[in-house]
């Protein structure tokens, strides 16, 4: 670990934070509208109906926010689903939590036709809930329980699945293709901030309760007999870790459809950083994940201006030179 | 009766037909070509099935001949043609990687040949959405992708050898790439057929023509043929590297070769039927329960099954849900997942 004493660990946190901050401002500076620091200040204190102040307003704004609070949850249910699985590639999207969660919005859609963001949001932490049970309990039989592989391949048949099923509701039912598509593609553009008010709260109490269940996870991490060894109701913790991980993959791909890489990439950045204790590493990947997902979406307005490259399609250009990295060297936590 | 048949062309090319192998092939080719004439009968406009036979053998009502030869026909044997052509890649892959769970789709292969689809498409169309090229280059460019995938997470995957578990998760990684690739080609590009990109992506035989099938049935013909000549390599890769160089092996040369015509194989599929997922892992392990782990007899008996495969899940695709279309990979999806999950199970302790 890079960071040892806890002061370096606080003023990383800090530097983090500020990073952060000043990611989001460029997320709503730079862009195809050209918008200068002055002109943030007034949209908000003296607003006066301008081109500019409108696209601050209604989407450069929210698609910051977004995309800072999904970055964020991305990673954090990424760090938390790979101490719960000690996989260092056990991600959102790798384990097919994002195609479930996907493709039940896709049927609530196209079936039922919800179209309340209420709803997509509930759907989704169902779909979400679905895949990750689905690929969890397939993944755990044979002599040597849940091993890395078997995560892995399980995950990628599911999310095959039910990308598939995906597909053919929107081939039998071409509207819902309207309502869903921009949605599919897995961006941060265009999402109105009523949706990320929607999910916040939930988002923000799995935060906290992240925090709280951060030191029995240090346990759960070395493993199942030292986490029971010293005295831990392993259910409980394992309970929470999952619901956890529904909250904040379901809510993040119910705002803005399914995003990958990012539950991998940071954490495995955050653990030779900080260390091995999840009371660090949360905090470390709220902030990383976050800042990632922004860079990731600036620079995504850019590559082919004045069209956008949709974000996921950016973090899987980012992540898979990360993730090949980590299946070669072995699946080693540290 | 004996149980074997030795059949040798002079010194050049032998082999043992296990009669039970024979047997099976015969049954499957009756059971493809019920199937096949079942195809052609089904849909929205029924024909029943003398009436199939009588307008493939030449006679028949001018509306039925319409339909079978212009619509069904070159739909159906593309159908079956990447049938075959995903399932023997799916053998071969498996043989050399030596893993039950490799497959062209799970490795990336298939992925690899549809960004290469899709590039050529983007960089060959004209603001007409019309093709500047012969669309004769398409296969060739899918195998170029194809084959640049499979070198790269071979390569990729070469730590003092190969592990198949490296070589699945790298694959696993490739694909995921290509596919984002696909996505953004897609957005960028002024794509030809670009409506039905989407579908094709799921892999669909929807829209084929006799153009299509005149170019795939020699590429298919002919790397099929390689295939089977090639199969009593496959025999000696399955046994691993010093067991088949002990037997006097080229082992790394005959491995690139099989290689190259997997990626072959997969690429044709890809060009004309988009990611048709699970048929290249599923055939070849159907066909192993049916006449054991051989080559010689597993090659032609996986393809006849992927054939089968692929023109069953065309069929649905196309009656129960019409007027509509479900794209046949969702199909193959819906059958291979489960099938793929249930081959972990039965790995699981591997």
């Amino acid at each position: 670990m890079i960071l040892k004493s806890p002061k370096a660990k606080v003023a990383g946190l800090l530097i983090g934070m500020i990073v952060f901050v000043a990611c989001i401002l460029g997320s709503i500076i730079f862009g195809y509208t050209s918008i200068t620091f002055s002109m943030v200040i007034d949209a908000y204190t003296q607003f006066d109906q301008s081109n500019e102040h409108l696209v601050i307003r209604n989407e450069r704004m929210p698609r910051a926010l977004t995309a800072a609070v999904i970055g964020a949850s991305l990673a954090v249910a990424g760090a938390i689903m790979q101490a719960l699985t000690r996989n260092p590639l056990a991600s959102p999207g790798i384990l097919g939590v994002n195609a479930g969660a996907g493709f039940f919005v896709v049927t609530a859609v196209s079936l039922f036709s919800i179209t309340s963001m209420q709803h997509f949001i509930w759907i989704a932490f169902l779909g979400a809930a679905t895949a990750a049970f689905i690929v969890y309990f397939l993944s755990s039989f044979g002599k040597e329980g849940l091993s890395p592989m078997k995560l892995v391949l399980a995950g990628s048949a599911m999310a095959a699945l039910f990308s598939s099923f995906t597909q053919g509701l929107l081939v039998l039912n071409e509207q819902a293709l309207d309502e869903v598509l921009f949605w599919l593609a897995g961006s941060v553009q265009g999402r109105d901030i009523e949706y990320l008010l929607y999910v916040l709260p939930y988002i923000g109490a799995a935060w906290i309760l992240a925090m709280f269940i951060a030191r029995p996870v240090n346990a759960l991490a070395i493993g199942e007999d030292v986490a029971a060894g010293l005295g831990q109701k392993i259910g409980l913790t394992k309970l929470s870790c999952a619901l956890l991980v529904i909250v904040l993959a379901g809510g993040s791909v119910a705002v803005a459809g399914p995003i990958g890489f990012i539950g991998i990439v940071i954490p495995n950045i955050v653990r030779p950083l900080v260390g091995l204790d999840h009371r660090w590493i949360f905090p470390y990947c709220a902030v990383l994940g976050g800042i990632l997902l922004m860079a990731a979406d600036v620079s995504a307005r850019f590559i082919i201006m004045p069209q956008e490259v949709p974000v996921g399609v950016m973090t899987a250009v980012i992540g898979t030179p990360f993730f090949i990295y980590i299946a070669r060297r072995g699946m080693s936590m540290k | 009766m004996k149980k074997y048949l030795p059949i040798r062309f002079k010194n050049w090319f032998s082999f043992l037909l296990d009669w039970k192998a024979f047997l099976t092939i015969v049954v499957l080719l009756v059971l493809t070509l019920t199937l096949l004439i079942a195809s052609i009968s089904l849909g929205d406009m029924r024909i029943p099935p003398l009436d199939v036979m009588r307008v493939l053998f030449g006679g028949g009502e001018e509306t039925q001949q319409l339909v079978i030869t212009s619509f069904r026909l070159p739909r159906i044997i593309i159908a079956m043609l990447v049938g075959m052509c995903l399932a023997a890649a799916g053998a071969i892959l498996q043989g050399i990687i030596r893993n039950p769970l490799a497959s062209p789709d799970i490795i990336g292969i298939t992925g690899g040949a549809g960004v290469a689809v899709v590039t050529f498409l983007a960089v060959f169309s004209n603001e007409n959405n019309a093709l500047t090229v012969s669309i004769h280059w398409l296969p060739l460019a899918a195998f170029i992708g194809a084959t640049l995938v499979a070198f790269l997470v071979y390569g990729l995957a070469w730590k003092n050898g190969v592990s198949p578990v490296r070589l699945v998760l790298i694959g696993i990684g490739i694909s995921t790439l290509a596919q984002a690739l696909t996505t953004l080609l897609m957005i960028v590009g002024p794509i030809y057929r670009a409506s039905q990109a989407n579908i094709w992506l799921t892999g669909t035989v929807y829209g084929s023509t006799w153009d299509d099938v005149t170019i795939l049935t020699p590429w298919a013909l002919v790397l099929l043929t390689a295939t089977f000549l090639l199969s009593r390599n496959l025999n000696l890769q399955e046994l691993g590297d010093e067991m088949a160089k002990g037997l006097g092996s080229r082992v790394q040369v005959q491995r690139v070769g099989l290689l190259f015509v997997s990626t072959a194989l997969t690429g044709g599929a890809v060009a004309f039927a988009g990611g048709i997922g699970f048929v290249g892992l599923m055939s070849p392990h159907i066909a192993r329960n049916l006449v054991g782990s051989a080559f010689g007899a597993l090659i032609p008996v996986s393809a006849f099954i992927g054939a089968m495969l692929v023109l069953a899940a065309d069929l649905v695709g196309r009656t129960v849900f019409s007027p509509l279309e479900v794209p046949a990979g969702v199909f193959t999806a819906l059958i291979g997942a489960p099938y793929f999950i249930y081959l972990l199970f039965k790995n699981r302790n591997l």
